[in-house]
């Protein structure tokens, strides 16, 4: 018995590592949307409206909202930004996206990014400057001045570089991103990203192709009834 | 007598080792389905891990290095146990396995340093288990040869 001893030690702990392991994946990349206790109503309530207009993608009189507060510099801020796409393809006119700034202080070249988006809004190029950021995170994450590469993309863009640069700087773009602060605190935002559907937060382990499907899917449902 | 306990201070070495290599695979484990499934790491004393993991230097083509050190540690594990059971080509196989860690550890300590100036508390971590193994394995060998010298 004791010479098949330690095989089989090694045997179980090759079973329990690649178990666990499988079990931890399986329940983190679940289907299963779960939110959070909060209710609607609540929510709605309390909650601080954020910069007005909002940048939005979709009907405005969608059945379903998708709120997402992001940061530019958080990568899977950056992995959910193609999920989102595909989801407003799939959904179409039943979905209205919106996003809201909600730099970390974590991320030390994420509030520069959220200037640079909302520079590139007040000449509407918002969009294209939000998808140039996260495209190229790994980028301006790591060059020596980020707002040299912002100013070049704005270029890019066809804007306005030198307005861009002030802007990034000026007061309505401030003002922008403090009300969107404010509306992620208030609705209990403590990171990124954070994604409402029709007001309801979908959980963090939900936040994937399958697990925004649900929630979205979930909110259509209780709309038609 | 002494060769009794020097069999007890031998598998309690190879012991420590297989503990350490165990703990070591917890975090690869962990590290690798945070790293599959894409989720937003939070570290305790650093405030970078989800950049560390969703950096290119996390993986080798599409396999999470993580993953690779999950398979090291537990083949180091494997390796310990054995030695703990006086399989002797088992100790042979720990030294060859631990330069490796090693190097990996030290290169990605780098990256993580020089590179991508962000650390991540997780692999920290497991670069400290492998420190400690480097530190048993040498100490094992070190007595391992001096009862050698002194016989």
């Amino acid at each position: 018995m004791k010479r098949f001893l330690p095989f089989l030690i090694i045997g179980c702990v090759f079973v329990l590592a690649v178990g666990v392991g499988w079990l931890r994946y399986l329940s983190k990349s679940s289907a299963s949307v779960r939110t959070v206790s909060t209710s609607v109503a609540a929510a709605t309530s309390s909650s601080k409206p954020g910069a007005t207009p909002p940048h939005t993608g979709g009907r405005e009189d969608a059945p379903v909202t998708l709120e997402e507060f992001g940061d530019y510099q958080c990568p899977p801020c950056a992995r959910m930004a193609p999920i989102i796409k595909q989801m407003e393809k799939i959904y179409g006119d039943r979905l209205r996206f919106v996003f809201r700034q909600f730099p970390l202080a974590a991320h030390p070249r994420a509030a520069d990014a959220a200037r640079a988006a909302e520079a590139a809004g007040l000449q509407n190029h918002f969009w294209e400057m939000h998808d140039l950021l996260y495209d190229n995170q790994w980028i301006w994450s790591r060059v020596p001045d980020a707002r040299i590469f912002f100013a070049e993309r704005a270029e890019s863009l066809g804007l306005d570089v030198e307005r861009f640069k002030h802007d990034m700087d000026g007061d309505p773009v401030k003002n922008r991103l403090n009300a969107d602060r404010d509306r992620a605190t208030s609705l209990g935002s403590d990171r990124t990203p954070v994604v409402f559907v029709n007001m309801r937060r979908v959980t963090e382990s939900s936040l994937n192709e399958t697990g925004l499907r649900a929630a979205i899917d979930a909110a259509l449902k209780e709309k038609s009834k | 007598m002494n060769d009794r306990k020097s069999f007890f201070g031998q598998a309690g070495l190879y012991g420590a080792m297989a503990l350490i290599s165990l703990a070591g695979l917890a975090d690869a484990v962990f590290l690798t389905v945070e790293r599959l499934t894409g989720s937003s790491l939070t570290c305790v004393v650093s405030a970078s891990c989800s950049e560390v993991l969703a950096s290119p230097y996390a993986t080798i083509g599409s396999i999470p290095i993580a993953m690779l050190g999950a398979a090291a540690y537990f083949l180091l594990f494997s390796a310990a146990t054995l030695s703990a059971f006086g399989h002797r080509w088992a100790e042979l196989f720990l030294v060859l396995l631990i330069g490796p860690m090693l190097g990996a550890t030290l290169w990605l300590l780098y990256v993580q340093a020089f590179v991508l100036h962000a650390f991540c508390d997780y692999c920290l971590l497991s670069a400290v288990f492998t420190f400690a193994l480097v530190g048993l394995i040498f100490a094992q060998r070190v007595r391992g040869s001096s009862a050698g010298t002194a016989s």
